[in-house]
């Protein structure tokens, strides 16, 4: 049996410890937000957060992610209220979407790393997720925008 | 089986003469009757149509029978619903509809989403039906206050009569409203009075998009559901001789292993185990005709046929004649690759079978026909099958398949494994498994005449047509010629004198399909980048050349004033930039673009600004608009710098994003700017004319700064290289 921590919420899930997590997340614990898209860490569909840290479930095995904080996008923020959710929302970055929970993952740890992000940052930090509609010019007009909101929170 | 196309609309106007009575402009109330789903609401909610729902609280829902691919139709037609009802635009939603014949597209007569067609299509549709809801919520409430509907005026979700200032809501009036009587015929709005339409509206899918809750059927889950992935023959047209399966069926998981037509599927409890199951299949492979094929092979039997004559399928003048009489002539040939959609959501399908039912979740852009072959894999009537539209992670024309094979598989491994199932592609089998842009050989060749005019244009094409063997062959392949084939380049709209193209189709195993933009995706390349060829040979600035090729007061003309304007053409530009320029015309759209390029000695290309204009007619929602092009130039730049599936040894060579790369964001052009035309023009579509241009633009722009002129994709760093 292994523990896992997703979401702040405790699971103990009996499956092969080689597992990619991805497959928990999304078959044993119904977190489907986190998608598929390769299954070799290349296109960042399968992004999520361990301890912080942006990893790619696709290619981390289940074990790895045992005692530790899973933050999936289902715990992002649970009512759209992350500023990168609201800068999404704002400049209607999705097209069809599939790609956007692992962006906005990404994003996550990018902004806490650099909040105050130039394009270049932004270009090279993104550079891991693949969007095949192409929304990348909104993504990183999102991710300035989320920077100026969480300056503007800091600030009040 | 008789159908319409998914095809250009171009395509589709030409050759909808010939299928009498499928274009259907004038709309009668009869097919806006409320669908059975609809029909079954309760008794509170007011359902006047197949398209809309008020219910008592307010909420006005929008039933759409488009798939939502990213390009906006979950937004854009309830827009049009909501500006003729006067609806709260906050209290409108969207649902995806069953399958049924009142959401059949008005122009193919059938459930589908293709050919950038779903605003024009229901754009007169989903505002009759809107106006409609209207007219009723106001003789509800006029009735009520014992006054003239006419006194009666909307706004925001109420019906107001100013003159007692007497309001009710939407919500409060649904219940009468469903008792009323629909009106035999609406007014609609004067276009100049929209508060909502033409506006940057934002799109209803974002938040769920942007919290993970959209539901793409990959998502789908049903009680008692077992996974599947599929080992499929590794060359095209091959099949399995014998198998193995104690070793999948010895993994922890794994429940059962089962052959059926396309391949042997590994079933089990989730997707790691089948998946682990599959890769320990033991098979022996029967590889067929295309075992030792390769593209090298494909690239010399195409150039041969290229030097043969095919059917014709544009002939003005006399080309040849004109090509003897020429001051100048030029030839080349242009070749462009197999490409894959590469979907980010990779081909899967829920199927649940059971002895009087099917139900299947699929993101799909073709429910009738999925219907139909669910039921006869399934071995039902098409009735006893139900579709459940979801969310598409990307569609790219790869969802809209003309033998639902991603359905036929699913129903069919549900039905032997007897439990619902969910069949999932790998990246790998979704890469590997075929339905690609065809390969594309070109040969063309021009003469210049005295004064350096282009007095000759001839262009013989090879690939595959896929539209043969489906049913929207015999629409759509006339005198030996697939219309998708040869549009953009046998209708380009330049007026050359002489001007004749034809075409092989040469059948091959390797299963092919439309690829966004269909054939516009490389007749646009090659006659955008010839007619450069001819310009630079004719000591001709571009531009020019093009003007002089186009009618003044015409739309494609008006597009490239205009990108001639915003991108600067002709003004200085940083040393090492160059520009290049292209226009085309597809599914009743008008684009042009400038790129702006640099290219190192060594041929590193950096694409830093694209410049785009565009007449689409008439529009619903600008934001969307201006999204599907700058997504319509990655996806292109994409193609041309990256995409390529090769074969060898009769096996698709690339895998999986390492070796058939997409653009990442710190390769994106760091500008891409987006002009639209206020155009009362004829409507045309948005969701694939963006595409076409962005390779031509950019190889123009390579010229310009190199003097190397691109003639195959994708482009290459050592065809880049120079001095």
């Amino acid at each position: 049996m292994l523990t896992l921590t997703v979401n702040g919420k405790r699971s103990s899930i009996d499956v092969d410890p080689a597992m990619p997590l991805l497959w928990v997340l999304r078959e044993h614990l119904g977190l489907t937000g986190t998608k598929y898209g390769c299954g070799m860490a290349l296109c960042g569909a399968c992004t999520v957060h361990i301890d912080g840290e942006a990893v790619r479930s696709c290619v981390t095995p289940v074990s790895r992610a045992a005692g530790k904080n899973v933050t999936t996008i289902e715990g992002l923020s649970h009512d759209l209220s992350h500023p990168l959710q609201r800068a999404w929302i704002e400049i209607d970055v999705p097209q069809c979407g599939y790609c956007q929970s692992g962006q906005l993952m990404a994003a996550a740890v990018l902004l806490r790393e650099n909040p105050h992000p130039t394009d270049a940052d932004i270009d090279d930090g993104m550079a891991g997720n693949i969007c095949r509609c192409g929304t990348y010019p909104r993504i990183r007009r999102a991710i300035h925008r989320a920077a100026e909101m969480m300056a503007e929170g800091k600030s009040r | 089986m008789s159908a319409p196309a998914a095809v250009s609309r171009r395509v589709f106007l030409k050759t909808s003469a010939a299928t009498a009575g499928s274009l259907v402009i004038g709309l009668h109330f009869s097919t806006l009757a409320p669908s059975e789903a609809a029909l079954a609401a309760p008794a509170a909610e007011f359902v006047p149509n197949a398209f809309v729902k008020v219910a008592a609280d307010g909420a006005v829902s929008v039933i759409i029978g488009k798939a939502e691919m990213g390009q906006g139709v979950y937004t854009s037609l309830p827009m049009l619903i909501a500006e003729e009802m006067d609806a709260d635009w906050k209290r409108v939603r969207c649902e995806f509809a069953p399958v049924d014949p009142a959401y059949n597209h008005t122009a193919f007569g059938i459930q589908m989403t293709g050919g950038s067609t779903s605003v024009w299509s229901s754009y007169d549709q989903f505002r009759k039906a809107g106006a409609m809801a209207r007219a009723m919520l106001v003789q509800a409430a006029a009735d009520g206050w014992g006054v003239a509907p006419s006194t009666c005026r909307t706004e925001n979700g109420f019906v107001i009569h100013d003159g007692s200032g007497r309001r009710a809501a939407y919500g409060e009036l649904a219940g009468k409203a469903a008792e009323g009587k629909p009106p035999a015929e609406v007014a609609l709005k004067d276009p100049k009075d929209f508060r909502l339409v033409g506006k940057a509206v934002r799109r209803l899918d974002t938040p769920a998009k942007s919290s993970g809750s959209a539901t793409f059927s990959i998502d789908v889950n049903r009680p008692g559901m077992l996974v599947a992935v599929m080992a499929r023959p590794p060359v095209f047209g091959g099949k399995a001789k014998s198998f193995d399966a104690s070793a999948a069926k010895a993994i922890r998981g794994v429940k059962d292993v089962v052959e059926i037509p396309r391949g042997i599927a590994v079933i089990a409890d989730g997707y790691w185990a089948a998946r682990r199951g599959r890769d320990a299949l033991k098979i022996e492979w029967d590889e067929g005709p295309m075992a030792g094929y390769s593209t090298e092979k494909q690239r010399a039997e195409y150039s041969a046929l290229s030097k043969t004559a095919g059917a014709v399928a544009h002939n003005d003048g006399d080309a040849t004649a004109a090509l003897g009489r020429a001051a100048k002539t030029l030839e080349a040939e242009y070749e462009t690759p197999y490409l894959a959609h590469a979907t980010m959501e990779p081909m899967n399908c829920v199927a649940d079978v059971r002895a009087d039912s099917c139900e299947v979740w699929a993101g799909t852009q073709f429910q009738t026909f999925d219907r139909m072959y669910a039921a006869q894999a399934a071995g039902l009537k098409p009735e006893q099958v139900k579709i459940h539209s979801t969310f598409l992670g990307g569609g790219f024309g790869r969802r809209a398949v003309p033998d639902c094979h991603m359905v036929v598989e699913a129903v069919q491994v549900s039905k032997a494994a007897g439990a619902p199932v969910k069949l999932m592609w790998t990246r790998e089998d979704d890469m590997r498994g075929g339905y690609y842009r065809p390969y594309w050989f070109h040969r063309v060749s021009g003469g210049l005449d005295d004064a350096g005019n282009i007095s000759a244009w001839k262009q013989t094409i090879v690939g595959q047509s896929f539209m043969a063997g489906t049913p929207f062959e015999g629409m759509l392949v006339k005198n030996g010629v697939d219309a998708t084939s040869v549009e953009g380049a046998a209708d380009m709209p330049y007026q050359i004198p002489n001007l004749y193209v034809d075409l092989h189709s040469p059948k091959l195993q390797v299963p092919t399909l439309w690829w966004r933009s269909v054939g516009h995706s490389h007749t646009a390349f090659v006659v955008e980048s010839f007619l450069d060829e001819l310009a630079h040979a004719a000591g001709k600035d571009p531009l020019e050349v093009r003007r002089a090729l186009l009618a003044k007061g015409t739309r494609p003309r008006g597009v490239l004033e205009l990108v001639a304007e915003k991108s600067g053409w002709g003004s200085p530009l940083p040393a090492g930039r160059g520009r290049g320029i292209a226009v085309h015309d597809s599914f009743g759209s008008y684009f042009a673009y400038v790129a702006e390029v640099s290219v190192t000695p060594q041929g590193e290309l950096t694409v830093h600004r694209m410049v785009c204009a565009l007449d689409c007619g008439p529009v619903v929602n600008p934001d969307t608009i201006q999204a599907q092009v700058e997504g319509a130039v990655i996806f292109g730049l994409t193609a041309a710098l990256r995409g390529e599936i090769t074969l060898a040894n009769g096996r698709v060579v690339q895998s999986n994003f390492h070796d058939y790369p997409a653009l990442r964001m710190n390769e994106c052009p760091q500008k891409i700017e987006v002009h639209i035309v206020q155009s009362t023009e004829k409507q045309g579509g948005i969701g694939e004319p963006g595409v076409p241009c962005a390779a031509p633009a950019v190889a123009n722009a390579i010229f310009a700064v190199t003097g190397k002129r691109i003639r195959r994709l994708p482009i290459r760093a050592e065809d880049l290289r120079h001095a």
